[in-house]
């Protein structure tokens, strides 16, 4: 790999990684069975184009996330993975000198036609970052309402849905006795799912999620990727992540992206198990095979 | 059996070592004697020099001797960068102790609740006071930080927010306005406002005046401190459905929130002490007066002026206490903005 994957012990080396990524899918996809396709297309990508300046960084990705599945993102570092992801709640255009072409349909609607809200869309939309960054200023509590805050939402009973929220995120037995301790005194794992509970709390129908675990420790990573299993039964996730068990572990769909000196694209897409164990393009069966990248 | 493992330093210089830097330092100082006696060099000045030279000399000499010449270099460099901090803080205790001993007798309690308007600078130093000085200094710069105070942190954040298209701009008139001499920007008020408009001296033209010289403090000051402010941060706010102001609102400027408390006390610091628009703007005055919209005001730098130019011995006494307060003042200002934002880092 290009860029080391912060879990050492999860770095695999030869080609029995295929069959064992392949089986590691598998389980974890029959525990999951129940909840896939059950509620039809969430959001839909369509034709999605980007640029930084003049450099072409992305071309003509087309990509359905069902409801209550959970897709990962997979290819080499500088292939347009978290560009990707950021054009889908127009979190792309802060970036200066961003430019994008394409559709990008929530239930339906494009999230890029003219006079569209955008603050609704990011509600909809919700996304955690690769480096944890729970606002300094606010406590534990602070943070998982800040949402409501930042966004003016009114709600009956916060202090429920604060506790709602740490739980859905895993958090709520290791902070329930310091809720008004600062974001910042909590371990990067936990400060990570703080992030998580601050997403879930205005009850986004998606989450996107660019390598949640990069910073992170393997037991953290764990937990987050418990919590991703948990949540993936009532919304559309979408993460980004170097980890080859991680993608296998928590996601339904997998898709692989690749930038070959030019912008980057999508190789490839299909069921995770499918993709780990028959892979239809040789880029991804070199990639998942730890042959390049 | 347990055994008590104790904490040491082994790093730490030993009590010989020690006695040997102090031998080197008495020996540079008896030296310094002995050179500056046998060679026509007189004076503090020569006392200084001669000792600095000497003691990196002995230092290197040590150092090399003992563990050779890339750790006597090492000394020359330790010596050098050590002399440089005595130099740049000698004048600062120097005015400290000067301002002291010269304004000494004219601090008295009274000061704190006396004004001139019954006695002259030349009475008995235990009559009259400052309280006019005092409450006029605090209206001019309460008045000139109430105009500062939302334009500076605004225009911080036009140029760490907004980034407009104008930016760049403005960050080179910020920082030029920053060299502005507070001279110009007495003059301008005169010039402008004073005799086309109002035709009369108050505390409020001063004000104004400070208004001028405290925006870009505030602004730049306030900009640096935002900068730091990561952007993974404003990220995340939007990400949360928030708009650009309710982001900038209850993200950025809560986590800049030390830092700009500093900024305002630097503002503060800058302005407290400025003298040339004060003269030419408020008029002076040796009664408190509360209304800075009308009549003369007086202030501290206005003051000190007032009573340096009149030269008896009783009125240099006072301009020297005036000093010592207003030092003072400032000194408060500003070991509470280092103090603040210290504690905003931990």
């Amino acid at each position: 790999m290009t860029e080391p994957t912060e879990n050492g012990i999860e770095n695999m080396e030869t080609a029995p990684l295929t069959s064992s990524l392949a089986s590691v899918a598998e389980s974890a996809k029959a525990q999951r069975e129940i909840a896939t396709h059950s509620m039809g297309v969430g959001l839909e990508a369509r034709g999605i184009h980007a640029w930084f300046g003049q450099k072409h960084v992305l071309q003509d990705v087309s990509l359905d996330f069902w409801s209550g599945t959970v897709t990962a993102l997979i290819g080499p570092s500088g292939c347009g993975k978290s560009t990707f992801i950021r054009t889908l709640n127009r979190m792309h255009e802060f970036i200066p000198g961003a430019a994008m072409a394409g559709d990008v349909l929530l239930d339906g609607v494009d999230i890029y036609a003219p006079g569209t809200d955008v603050t609704k869309i990011r509600l909809k939309v919700g996304m955690v970052f690769q480096k944890p960054n729970p606002f300094p200023s606010m406590t534990i509590a602070e943070n998982v309402l800040a949402g409501l805050k930042l966004a003016q939402l009114k709600i009956e009973n916060r202090d429920d849905l604060m506790q709602e929220c740490l739980e859905r995120a895993g958090l709520w037995s290791e902070v329930k006795d310091r809720l008004d301790a600062y974001g910042g005194s909590l371990s990067g794992g936990q400060q990570q799912r703080l992030c998580i509970a601050r997403a879930l709390a205005v009850r986004p129908e998606v989450l996107l999620m660019d390598e949640p675990c990069s910073a992170l420790d393997p037991g953290s990573t764990l937990k987050i990727e418990e919590t991703i299993s948990h949540l993936s039964t009532s919304m559309t996730i979408i993460i980004v992540t170097h980890n080859m068990q991680q993608a296998a572990r928590v996601s339904d769909y997998t898709a692989f992206f690749l930038s070959d000196d030019g912008p980057g694209a999508m190789i490839e897409v299909g069921p995770t198990d499918q993709i780990f164990s028959r892979p239809k393009d040789n880029r991804t069966e070199n990639y998942v095979t730890g042959r390049f990248g | 059996m347990t055994i008590i493992v104790k904490p040491e330093k082994p790093w730490a210089s030993s009590p010989k070592q020690r006695a040997i830097s102090a031998g080197i330092i008495v020996l540079a100082l008896m030296s310094t004697y002995l050179v500056v006696l046998l060679t026509p060099m007189k004076g503090k000045l020569a006392y200084g020099l001669v000792f600095f030279l000497l003691f990196i000399l002995f230092d290197f000499i040590y150092h090399t001797r003992l563990y050779g010449f890339r750790s006597g270099k090492d000394a020359i460099a330790r010596g050098v960068v050590a002399s440089g901090i005595v130099f740049a803080t000698l004048p600062i205790f120097s005015i400290l102790i000067t301002v002291f001993i010269r304004g000494r007798r004219g601090l008295y309690w009274g000061l704190f609740s006396n004004d001139m308007k019954a006695n002259s600078v030349n009475d008995p130093l235990n009559q009259g006071g400052l309280v006019h000085a005092l409450t006029g200094t605090f209206i001019l710069v309460t008045i000139a930080l109430i105009i500062s105070l939302p334009i500076g942190i605004l225009t911080a954040l036009y140029l760490t927010e907004i980034r407009g298209r104008f930016s760049g701009p403005i960050k080179f008139l910020v920082q030029a306005m920053s060299g502005v001499p507070s001279i110009v920007a007495g003059l301008f008020i005169l010039a402008a406002i004073v005799y086309p408009i109002t035709k009369s001296y108050s505390g409020f033209m001063g004000s104004l005046a400070l208004t001028i010289l405290m925006i870009p403090t505030i602004a730049r000051t306030s900009e640096e401190v935002l900068l730091l402010i990561p952007g993974e941060l404003r990220e995340a706010g939007l990400a949360l459905g928030g708009t650009q102001w309710r982001t900038v609102a209850m993200v950025v400027v809560p986590a800049a929130k030390s830092g700009l408390v500093t900024a305002v006390i630097l503002g503060i610091a800058r302005v407290a002490g400025e003298t040339a628009p004060i003269i030419l703007l408020t008029g002076g005055g040796d009664r408190v007066n509360p209304n800075p919209f009308n009549g003369p005001m007086g202030s501290l730098p206005f003051y000190i002026w007032k009573s340096f130019s009149v030269g008896t011995e009783e009125s240099v006494t006072r301009a020297w206490a005036g000093i010592f307060v207003l030092l003072m003042i400032v000194l408060v200002l500003f070991v509470s903005a280092r103090f603040l934002s210290e504690r905003g880092k931990s």
